[in-house]
């Protein structure tokens, strides 16, 4: 029952609306937090090396007048499509418009403040340019939430990005910014790092899938099981993910230590095995309780068919149960996946390997830039990873109905 | 006594109700009757301001109840709808002191309220108080949603579809108990049903409504027997169980005694083994308000009228 | 089956207790975990205090969390905060993506070393499972509950108060419960950044490379995590067996 009493506004509040019905009000406070970001916020950081604080530096004290006014313009603008105009696209023009132009005065800033061959100094972008991009980032959200995009579309944007990202990376605009003059000195050990994150929390994965599916089906084929094992992978799951690294490290170490085998194929107290090992414990209790939630909710009678037109039991699980439940168990494995490439990051500290290294090795040496170049590519990992497994589960579940 | 006047709500450039006017007495049972989208709920719900109208008001015994704020004057109705709507995180006892809370009734006061509440809806206090909604039946959660309405002892009770989730048998017993309760605590009722059958049944007036409008307000035997348009007459012929009903009792059981001296006074002669169904067809055929029952040799033995008849309509 | 859990439940507490306030009686145990003469038991400070500093700092968080994110999820499930609503669930989305260490990571150079930086790290980690079960539990709530609830006469606060929130408390506590854990966790991962907890004694042993340090630190986490899960999952049911 729809009910219109839930519409049901005080008069009061009504015409308080109706004043202000021209203007956005998600936009007014993106607009009050991009003008906090610029006036009150140093838009980069000087720094005179790597390690020491920086200084504080205004647009206006970077640029030359006219290109500050400029992009102060710019934005002012963006501000004004974000207060009044509600058309989703334009929205989302004017925001990525406002990061291109924000991300061409950081490099500008940092082209302006660098002197001729000098790869000691390091321009940072400051609090100020991090407010920006987080109002227009916001803003490029909501328009894009606003407008409801297809997974294709989704894809693509995600793409769009990135390749936009490793353009302007590898293209040398930005190689003044102190993140990218980080990435240029540990440009080897970033490509390594790559790789063990990806491998680690993929291969992690993949075993748990073999072992955590016919776990689940043997749960749902027989309920008596299913609080045992789910409690006890419950338990797994609250263990903090540093203890359980180090809790393996133990038994990992003695194996290597008593089994020439074991030592001979690589398993060690420290480094990737107990890393693994522990992800894939995690990974267990999401891909199992999905497993059951997702054969639960495939019709009896849709199997008594599957039996009656004479499918041996094993083809019905394979072709009809597993296939109907196949977007809840990928729920779960989106889950999975998205939780291991954050907690990979934690395994450096095992000597796991991964962008962990370069954020546990920066917070070490207090190189904030050396942090961001862990921290901003794992995000951008399990970002990318949960945007593209939301789509192919969006076009499953539809290909369902 | 409620007033409607001129009652008119615009959804955009939609009427879903369009300039309804309309008196309800007191201490009767109105039904507003319509299909969905005929904007008979919403016309209740202008009654409480639930929804708050475009234009024209609704005085409650003589007051407007524009006069106050929504809220404070929905205390003070009693309100029921399909579903109920119970609290499922209070027990049936503090569902109903619901209003009595809000309005700051004494502790000692709302106790006795509520077991009274409970046995009039014949539910014993002693084993329903401490229950919680989920632990009752779907006729039991009806009777608490309407003894929460009436704890506050309002003059008017708006009901919503009230019997809407609830099966044909356990649907019969509680338009029956609805009665019951009108008779014992004389609240204004007013009722929206989608159902004709259940119109007539508790109606002493019956509203029909279709697109914002209502096209004939009236006692249902006026209804049936000079439907103001063509939708009133289809919807009234459709009432079908009331038919059946009539169909089951024969003239001669439902004669009226002849008044002395009145013999054969006017419209058409029916045998005594006739059945009410026939009897009213023939009455609506002369278009005669009384008929005169015969014996199988002609002798007059009793009279029906087409309100007698609708009457033993209503009461099954 | 209930008293056997009760019996299991108890134990745990009272080894974790026992363990953090007499640990030496401990070392017999830890002993064969630690090579070449290096202590079997952490010595370079107090666990009981450590744990009681990596609680509070788990409580405050979360207390911060709860308060914020509650407060939040009201105001995106008012008419008046409709238009905030698809923002900041794709936000809390993209925000679940966020891997702790990360938010952590990136707290330190905003705000330099100790306390600060895991606690303001904990506090908005600990904002997204709890916003997400207010908005979802508030949303929840049946129409005809709602309905009713303004039909008899509650304005929009009481009906907030007295109806709203406490359908959508269960959600909301689980929502807590999930905040909690995780914070247990990360508040270890605090350590690295000088925060005070029992991460320093899982950071210690890894150093050294002593594992009975690591498994003292990482068992009284992981004894810690799974009794503060459990009561607070014992918490819900008792509050809320009835519905």
């Amino acid at each position: 029952m729809s009910s219109p009493g839930l519409l049901m506004r005080r008069p009061a509040a009504a015409r308080h609306t109706a004043v202000l019905a021209g203007i956005d009000r998600l936009g007014a406070l993106l607009t009050l937090l991009g003008a906090a970001g610029l006036f009150l916020l140093p838009f980069v950081l000087f720094k005179a090396n790597r390690i020491v604080p920086g200084d504080s530096r205004s647009v206006a004290q970077v640029l030359p007048l006219w290109a500050s006014l400029g992009f102060e313009a710019m934005l002012a603008a963006v501000a004004a499509v974000a207060l009044l105009i509600a058309n989703g696209p334009l929205r989302l023009a004017a925001a990525l418009g406002g990061i291109v132009g924000l991300a061409m005065a950081l490099a500008a800033a940092a082209n302006a403040l660098t002197p001729p061959h000098n790869i000691i100094v390091r321009v940072a972008p400051g609090g100020g340019f991090w407010l920006l991009a987080a109002a227009l980032g916001l803003l490029a959200t909501d328009a894009i939430t606003r407008m409801r995009p297809g997974p294709g579309v989704r894809v693509l944007l995600l793409g769009l990005f990135l390749g936009a990202a490793g353009l302007a990376l590898t293209h040398g605009t930005f190689d003044n910014v102190s993140i990218v003059r980080e990435y240029s000195l540990h440009a080897s050990a970033f490509a390594l790092a790559a790789r063990q994150q990806v491998l680690l929390s993929v291969g992690s994965l993949g075993a748990a899938v073999i072992v955590a599916l016919p776990l689940g089906i043997l749960c749902h084929r027989a309920p008596r099981l299913k609080p045992g094992l789910l409690g006890a992978l419950n338990v797994i799951q609250t263990v903090p993910s540093i203890a359980l690294f180090g809790i393996l490290m133990a038994p990992l170490g003695a194996l290597a230590a008593h089994v020439p085998l074991a030592a001979a194929v690589g398993i060690r107290g420290i480094g990737a095995a107990p890393a693994v090992l522990a992800l894939f414990l995690y990974s267990l209790l999401p891909i199992v309780a999905n497993t059951v939630a997702g054969l639960k909710r495939v019709s009896p009678a849709t199997v008594e068919a599957a039996l009656g037109m004479g499918m041996t039991r094993w083809q019905t699980l394979t072709s009809v149960e597993l296939l109907l439940a196949l977007p809840v168990i990928l729920t779960g494995i989106r889950i999975v996946l998205v939780q291991n490439i954050g907690l990979v990051t934690i395994a450096a500290l095992i000597g796991g390997g991964g962008f962990g290294t370069f954020i546990f090795q920066g917070i070490g040496e207090m190189a904030t830039d050396l942090v961001l170049l862990g921290a901003i590519p794992t995000v951008v990992l399990a970002f990318s990873a949960a945007v593209l497994l939301d789509a192919l589960i969006e076009v499953l579940d539809r290909a369902r109905q | 006594m409620i007033v409607i006047e001129s009652l008119t709500k615009h959804y955009g450039p939609i009427a879903a109700v369009d300039g309804v006017s309309m008196t309800i007495e007191r201490d009767s049972i109105t039904v507003i009757v319509g299909t969905s989208g005929s904007g008979k709920s919403t016309l209740l719900r202008m009654i409480n301001r639930l929804i708050e109208p475009t234009s024209g008001r609704v005085l409650i015994d003589g007051r407007d109840t524009a006069s106050e704020s929504g809220h404070r004057l929905r205390r003070h109705i009693g309100y029921v709808i399909q579903g109920y709507g119970l609290f499922p995180h209070r027990t049936v006892a503090h569902n109903i002191a619901t209003v009595p809370r809000l309005l700051g009734w004494d502790e000692n006061r709302i106790r006795p309220r509520v077991a009274q509440l409970l046995e009039a809806l014949q539910l014993d206090p002693a084993v329903y108080s401490g229950k919680y909604p989920h632990q009752l039946s779907g006729g039991e959660q009806q009777r608490v949603g309407v003894a929460r309405a009436l704890a506050a002892e309002p003059a008017v009770l708006l009901m919503d579809e009230p019997f809407g989730a609830l099966d044909p048998i356990i649907r019969e017993k509680a338009q029956d108990d609805l009665l019951e309760i009108q008779r014992k605590f004389g609240t204004t009722m007013v009722v929206v049903t989608h159902d004709i059958d259940e119109a007539f049944r508790l109606g002493d007036r019956v509203a029909v409504m279709s697109a914002g409008r209502v096209l004939q307000y009236d006692r249902p035997e006026v209804l049936v027997t000079h439907p103001a348009d063509p939708l009133v007459a289809r919807m009234t012929g459709s009432a079908e169980r009331a038919m059946r009903l009539l169909s089951l009792t024969t003239a001669g059981e439902a004669a009226l005694p002849l008044t002395p001296g009145e013999a054969g006074t006017g419209g058409p002669a029916v045998p005594a083994s006739a059945s009410l169904r026939v009897v009213l067809s023939e009455l609506l055929w002369h278009g005669s308000e009384s008929a005169t029952v015969i014996d199988g040799d002609g002798t007059p033995r009793g009279r029906l009228t087409v309100a007698a008849i609708l009457a033993r309509a209503r009461a099954r | 089956m209930r008293r056997a859990a009760t019996v299991l439940r108890l134990g745990a507490l009272g080894l974790l207790l026992a363990f953090l306030l007499v640990p030496q009686r401990f070392a017999p145990l830890f002993a064969p975990l630690a090579h070449g003469g290096a202590p079997a038991i952490y010595d370079q400070g107090n666990l009981a205090m450590l744990a009681l500093a990596h609680l509070t700092t788990v409580l405050a968080a979360c207390l911060g969390s709860t308060v914020v994110a509650v407060a939040l999820g009201i105001l995106v499930t008012r008419a008046s905060g409709a238009e905030f609503l698809p923002l900041s669930r794709a936000l809390v989305n993209f925000g679940q993506t966020f891997p702790p260490v990360a938010v952590l990571a990136l707290a330190v150079p905003l705000i330099g070393f100790g306390e600060k930086p895991t606690l303001i790290a904990l506090f908005l980690y600990g904002l997204l499972p709890i916003f997400e079960n207010t908005v979802v539990g508030l949303r929840s709530c049946p129409a005809a509950v709602l309905e009713a609830a303004s039909g008899m006469g509650m304005s929009a606060r009481q009906r907030l108060f007295s109806v709203e929130l406490p359908l959508a408390m269960p959600l909301i506590l689980e929502g807590i419960r999930i905040s909690l854990v995780i914070n247990i966790g990360t508040a270890t991962i605090g350590s690295t950044v000088a925060a005070k907890g029992l991460g320093e004694v899982i950071i210690a042993g890894l150093l050294s490379n002593n594992t009975a340090f690591v498994l003292q630190g990482g068992l009284a986490t992981g004894l810690m995590a799974v009794l503060l899960y459990d009561g607070v999952a014992a918490l819900e049911r008792r509050l809320y067996r009835n519905y």
